[in-house]
């Protein structure tokens, strides 16, 4: 192990966790919970990729951009758990296969 | 080996252990769980990489706000786990295939061949009296003030939308009707009455 962490450490963590966030979309297909828990983990994955950009390249606007990420994020998992309490409200599942109301 | 590195591998074991856990745990509230010790070790990571602000927010606002959402939410809702599992096995191979492929073209793409010690050596470490707070926001309040500002009119929106959706119109709930309440005359509230006035026995 070198004694100096590179660039590329944390971009291939990055690439780790944004791998293992499409794995659990595949593998939990049918439950809407984990499935925004696993959007939330990639938007970390990317989060990490603009903070160590930032780091390594002296720049703030990384950080700034990380920021409103945070925002839109945080603005996306409530407005997705209201959508997932109406759902349940109206047909006591949160199922995907029971969701085809509008045949698509 | 110095400190950093060790840190690096123990918070980035974590991380990714906690990852996988989210992932592949039957229980909905231990799911939440280990994203939220996901969130924890990511923004140790963070403090690694000198965000200080940054790392504070994630725990803040995702460990305090929005994991506590979901928390509530996956125990408010009443849901069958034998039956969202099913075809978890079946998607397995198809999902692992599919991340070690994704995985491997992103290692190929930002590997240390492009980004490495080499090419972008590691920064100095700031003094202790930098502030990282203080760069963020010299730059937010500036630079980015109306990103800022779009920002926050998103955070209303979903404010608004939030409560808007999960508002439940019950026929029996009381109610104040505050245009009646002022528009209100006098003569509805108070009866003049008169009457003569008798002699004490």
């Amino acid at each position: 192990m070198a004694n100096e962490i590179a660039l590329s450490h944390y971009l291939i963590l990055g690439a780790i966790l944004f791998g293992l966030s499409i794995a659990g979309i595949f593998i939990n297909r049918k439950n809407v919970i984990i499935l925004l828990m696993a959007i939330e983990l990639m938007l970390l994955a990317v989060n990490m990729n603009f903070i160590a950009f930032a780091r390594y390249l002296g720049d703030s606007a990384g950080q700034v951009f990380v920021f409103f990420i945070l925002t839109v994020a945080a603005a996306e998992s409530a407005i997705g758990l209201a959508i997932l309490v109406v759902l349940f409200r109206n047909k006591r599942t949160i199922n995907v296969d029971d969701l085809n109301q509008m045949k698509g | 080996m110095g400190i950093e590195p060790i840190l690096f591998y123990s918070f980035a074991t974590v991380l990714l252990v906690s990852a996988s856990a989210v992932i592949t745990v039957r229980n909905p509230v231990r799911a939440a769980l280990f994203l939220v010790l996901t969130f924890f070790a990511s923004a140790a990571l963070w403090l690694l990489l000198e965000a200080e602000f940054l790392a504070v927010a994630l725990v803040l606002v995702y460990v305090g706000a929005v994991m506590v959402l979901f928390l509530f939410v996956v125990m408010m809702l009443d849901i069958n786990l034998a039956r969202l599992r099913e075809g978890f096995i079946k998607f397995l191979p198809v999902g692992l295939l599919i991340a070690v492929v994704m995985v491997a073209v992103l290692v190929l793409v930002v590997g240390p061949e492009q980004f490495g010690l080499a090419k972008f050596a590691e920064p100095a470490r700031h003094n202790a009296d930098y502030s990282n707070s203080r760069e963020l926001g010299l730059i937010l309040y500036t630079v980015y003030v109306y990103p800022f500002e779009i920002a926050a009119v998103i955070l209303l929106v979903a404010i608004v939308a939030a409560i808007a959706l999960t508002l439940r119109h019950r026929p029996t709930t009381k109610y104040q009707n505050s245009t009646e309440q002022i528009a209100v005359q006098r003569n509805q509230r108070l009866r003049i009455v008169e009457m003569p006035s008798e002699e004490r026995k």
